[in-house]
């Protein structure tokens, strides 16, 4: 693969050194280097690592379980295809470490549909981490220290990619969002304690266990610690997988990118939100504007009309299906944009599409319908002129 | 805590998937916190509430009403329609109050700003999908959809209201009929099927905008293993389900002078049709039904309880034949334990599910068929009526039995033995539509010569009811005792009441009776029956039944039975597809209530409470059924035969 593009921190990881630092400490000791990292998810929803890990490892269960969350569907996303090409050992040490800190004796990756073509290399790092010891029984000669992981193949559901939505299609169910509270991490996968890290997540973890918190700490910002991937790709010279520390500014990334001129950059992929080029100053960072990695760059002759009504074209297939809001609301938006396109939305409709996607956020079952319409309503607020604009289409007959 | 009434998906046998229920709640952390009370603030009134709680049933304690849609209180909570929503402090998101258990102090806001706008946008999207005009409609004005709109104040389609129709009606089913342009995704149905009645006909397919509840394939209704119980017709919010209605049909007949129409009412729809007319449930209308039914132009209205008693002795001989070709002969041919046949929803489920234990369900019609034989035969040779002139309606509490009649089986008069099974819905909408207002109508007997009905017969209609209208005749047929000797008011209680899967056991006392006349050529003496201990089973809901197969099938208590009742609907017929909606399990009791009360008024009024005693049964087996119960004539006309279907269907 080509496409990573700068200085990967994960080229500079010693193999095995991570999980050596973690079994040399006790399961909490574990836990707390990574809450010290302040290490938040890479998924996207940026929970804090070590408070989830904390939690499992405090749930009762006879069983508990450490998935890998590799069905990577955000539009605009690659950088999980790229760590699992390029270091799938250390997002496997990390899977360990995991499950060494919450006391789990099973791993499961969730690997996209369409990433069947890692399957193969993914199963023969397994069985040579199962040979040399690092998955199996007594791992590393570590009495009781029990662990194994496989893969489960997702079926291209984007929807999966939401963590209880996967929880259901690992039991064999229509992948479809759960009620909560209770949270994965007290009644996941069989009912049992559950913790559902992103592919990235586990990679930095099996690196902070080897290089300690501060290393991490030391990079990013208070409330975004560490470095981060980033997939960019869209109206830029050199579209690849990067790595940023967390907070760097969006003219900055577009800097080094080579992304000059851009009119807007979506961050965050199809639920994250279209910053437009005033906003550049603002930070990537779970405080300001976060993200998963999607960096989707749109230059100056791209129409932000054409770009809602893509994002809002993938919500309403890939909608679960289950929840109203998100089910009928995607639609209707979708409708709205084009009735924009042919100029035969008012401004009194167009507003209240705007409070249907602020009752779409607010009221949807899951992350996915909730966040839906932010590119939509992003779009409409930095765009309306150009949204507005449009001469009305007289549609003959 | 978790155990609560309305979250069935906790005793952990649900196939609902995960995603779709009340997820129990994690209290292992800090276990001393169970059973603890843990309060919750909603629009500023305080309550204490258990661990667990719902957002929904506190806020219901306190009389805050949040409205619903997706919620029904007999399945799992699925959290989908979030019309429930509410602001909870501290949460970013709005949050589903039926789905959403209280395990911490919190603040609750049910209608603020954002709940509302949320509410309404809600409602609006719904009615962007919803085809149909509310006034050609069988739910108009029992539309839960159709009463939030006015309650929200919706006055236009915000969001558009569909112009065509996108899906074409599937009426393949003789029993249910499916409007999926009606259908608002609410899946009460998905689960009425999966997890109350453990079918699984219906699910959800497809994503996003294509999503839709479907049937295996998306085959027609009438193709798939539905049992036809109607269950989740009685669920649905809106008017996506509903029964096949014959009423046109009927209405036919009576207008043509040259049919003879004959009506039989089945016990339940009487506790069940004031519903209808705006009556508390569990207010009886059977004599006032009468006169209405006549009124509308029904020659004859007879009552299917004579054919309860007639099933009771046909099914009790039955019984009494397998009893003794097992426990005697050792002739295994007519396997026990014997099960009951009158629940066409049980039949079709076990005909489909345990097709291998067909040779246990008794061959007894259920008493609607064998009322349908007799009319066409017995009932047509002493009154010289041609039979192919007759009508015969039913009027049942199910929407099963409309299938029943349909079966190419059931012509055993020579033609078809019932013509058309009306519900209890569709009896009401004749009496409104003939300008009658039921309550008010006087009093009237039913017609002979069928009309003498006893109490066993009545109690059909309720779970447990044919066992212990069974178990009283059977016990004084054996012994030669009154039933009153044994069970106070001949009342057996241990067959009784609202669990879904009962046991029970009586022994016979070392003193036994002679055969009586009846059935005396068909066993000698009663002395292997001496000290005997009879074990009886009770399941209503096939969910329930399917308990007792499998326990059966594992060789558990169930399989020591000698004889159980089954019948597909929660409640038994009472709880049927074609009573009133909605239906609750309160209403179901205030129903069954109703059917005992009126069994005992039987008693009170000096009437036979017991099916043997009943004189219209005894008269068809001195002048017509002259070979006696399951002789060569009752077989042709009382008895029939089963399809093994099997689940994998072509």
């Amino acid at each position: 693969m080509t496409t990573i593009m700068n200085d990967i921190t994960f080229s500079t990881a010693e193999a095995g050194a991570g999980l050596k630092a973690a079994l040399e400490k006790g399961r909490a000791d574990v836990i707390g280097v990574v809450r010290e990292s302040a290490m938040r998810g890479r998924g996207g929803a940026g929970f804090p690592t070590g408070v989830k890990w904390n939690l499992a490892a405090g749930a009762q269960g006879d069983k508990k379980y450490v998935v890998c969350n590799a069905d990577e569907g955000e539009p605009g996303t690659f950088k999980d295809r790229a760590i699992l090409s390029e270091w799938a050992d250390l997002v496997l040490e990390g899977m360990t470490i995991a499950g060494y800190a919450v006391g789990a004796a099973e791993g499961i990756v969730y690997l996209r549909g369409e990433y069947t073509y890692l399957v193969r290399q993914l199963e023969d790092a397994l069985e040579k981490r199962r040979e040399a010891g690092l998955l199996g029984e007594n791992i590393q000669g570590k009495d009781g220290f029990n662990f194994d992981i496989h893969l489960h193949m997702g079926c291209g559901a984007y929807i999966c990619g939401e963590e209880t939505a996967l929880i259901e299609a690992l039991e064999g169910q229509r992948g479809e969002p759960r009620n909560r509270p209770p949270f994965p991490v007290n009644t996941g996968l069989n009912g049992c304690p559950t913790i559902v890290n992103n592919v990235e997540t586990f990679a930095w973890a099996s690196m902070i266990l080897a290089k300690g918190p501060e290393w991490f700490k030391g990079i990013g910002t208070e409330k975004s610690s560490g470095p981060k991937l980033f997939s960019v790709s869209g109206d830029v010279d050199k579209p690849g997988v990067y790595e940023f520390p967390m907070g760097i500014t969006v003219a900055e990334l577009l800097k080094n990118v080579g992304g000059g001129g851009a009119k807007a950059v979506q961050i965050g992929g199809a639920s994250g939100n279209c910053i437009p080029a005033c906003e550049f100053s603002r930070a990537i960072a779970f405080e300001d504007v976060s993200t998963g990695g999607s960096i989707i760059v749109f230059g100056p002759e791209r129409d932000m009309l054409k770009v809602a009504e893509n994002f809002l074209e993938f919500f309403e297939d890939e909608s679960c299906g289950q929840c109203t809001p998100c089910r009928i609301g995607n639609t209707r938006l979708l409708e709205g944009i084009r009735m924009l396109q042919t100029g035969h939305c008012s401004m009194k409709y167009l507003q209240e599409l705007c409070k249907l996607g602020e009752t779409m956020q607010l009221a949807s079952k899951c992350g996915l319908g909730q966040s839906s319409p932010n590119a939509f309503l992003s779009i409409v607020k930095h765009f309306r002129n150009e949204l507005m604009g449009r001469a009305c289409v007289m549609v003959c007959k | 805590m978790t155990e609560k009434k309305n979250n069935p998906c906790a005793d952990g046998t649900c196939r609902v998937p995960t995603s779709q229920r009340l997820q129990t709640f994690d209290t292992s952390a800090d276990s001393g916190d169970i059973g603890a009370l843990v309060s919750a603030t909603i629009d500023e009134q305080e309550i204490k509430v258990p661990m667990g709680t719902t957002i929904l049933d506190a806020a219901k304690s306190l009389g805050i009403r949040i409205p619903t849609l997706c919620n029904h209180d007999d399945l799992c909570i699925a959290g989908v329609c979030r019309i429930c929503v509410v602001e909870v402090e501290g949460q970013r998101t709005l949050q589903a109050s039926c789905a959403y258990p209280i395990t911490q102090p919190i603040v609750v806001h049910t209608h603020t700003r954002k709940v509302r706008q949320a509410r309404r946008h809600i409602l609006d999207l719904m009615l962007s999908e919803h085809y149909g005009e509310c006034y050609a409609c069988f739910r108009n004005n029992n539309c839960e959809l159709q009463a939030l709109a006015k309650e929200y104040g919706v006055d236009f389609f915000r969001f558009g209201h569909p112009e065509k129709p996108r899906h074409t009606i599937d009426n393949s089913s003789y029993s249910v009929i499916r409007d999926m342009d009606k259908c608002i995704q609410c899946r009460r149905c998905v689960r009425t099927c999966i997890d109350l009645q453990e079918v699984g006909v219906l699910e959800a397919v497809g994503r996003g905008k294509d999503t839709a509840i479907a049937t295996y394939l998306d085959k027609p209704l009438g193709d798939v293993v539905c049992i036809n119980c109607g269950q989740c017709i009685n669920r649905c919010p809106t008017g996506a389900l509903r029964a096949n209605d014959s009423t046109d049909e009927v209405w036919a007949a009576i207008d043509d002078p040259t049919k003879h129409v004959i009506m039989q009412t089945a016990p339940s729809p009487r506790a069940g049709i004031g519903e209808e007319f705006g009556l508390e449930p569990g207010t009886p209308m059977t004599w006032q039904m009468n006169t209405a039914l006549r009124r509308c132009g029904f020659d004859m209205v007879f009552d299917t309880n004579f054919t309860a008693d007639l099933t009771i002795i046909e099914e009790g001989t039955e019984l009494l034949i397998r009893l003794y070709k097992n426990l005697v002969e050792g002739d295994g041919s007519m396997p026990v334990p014997q099960f009951t046949s009158c629940s066409p929803g049980w039949v079709k489920y076990i005909e489909h599910f345990y097709p291998e234990y067909l040779s246990h369900v008794s061959s007894a019609k259920s008493p609607q068929q064998m009322f349908g034989a007799l009319i066409k035969t017995w009932y047509a040779q002493i009154n010289n009526i041609d039979p192919a002139s007759i009508v015969s309606v039913a009027l049942m509490p199910c929407s099963a039995k409309k299938y029943e009649c349909n079966r190419p089986e059931m012509c055993d008069s020579g033609y078809k033995d019932i013509d058309y099974g009306l519900t209890t819905r569709e009896c009401a909408q004749m009496i409104r539509e003939a300008g009658i207002d039921l309550p008010e109508m006087p009093k009237s007997e039913f017609d002979e010569p069928f009309g003498t009905a006893t109490g066993s017969g009545i109690i059909f209609g309720a779970t447990g009811g044919v066992m212990e209208a069974a178990l009283r005749t059977v016990l004084e047929l054996v012994t030669g005792k009154k039933v009153e000797d044994f069970y106070e008011h001949a009342d057996i209680i241990p067959v009784r009441g609202f669990d879904g899967c009962k046991y029970a056991e009586i022994t016979f006392p070392d003193e036994l009776g002679p055969v009586p006349e009846l059935i005396a050529h068909l066993v000698p003496n009663w002395d292997w029956l001496k000290g005997v201990t009879v074990k009886v089973g009770v399941a209503h809901g096939t969910a329930n039944a399917k308990k007792v197969m499998d326990d059966i099938k594992a060789g558990g208590k169930f399989s020591q039975c000698h004889f159980i009742e089954f019948m597909a609907c929660p409640g038994g017929c009472l709880g049927g597809g074609g009573q009133p909606i909605p239906t609750t399990p309160e209403i179901r009791k205030a129903r069954a209530k109703a059917i005992y009360a009126e069994d005992k008024a039987y008693g009170e009024a000096g009437k036979a409470r017991k099916s043997h005693e009943n004189p219209a049964v005894l008269r068809v087996y001195g002048e017509f059924l002259k070979d006696g119960p399951c002789g060569h004539l009752s077989h042709k006309l009382l008895h029939t035969e089963y399809t093994p279907r099997g689940k994998y269907i072509g």
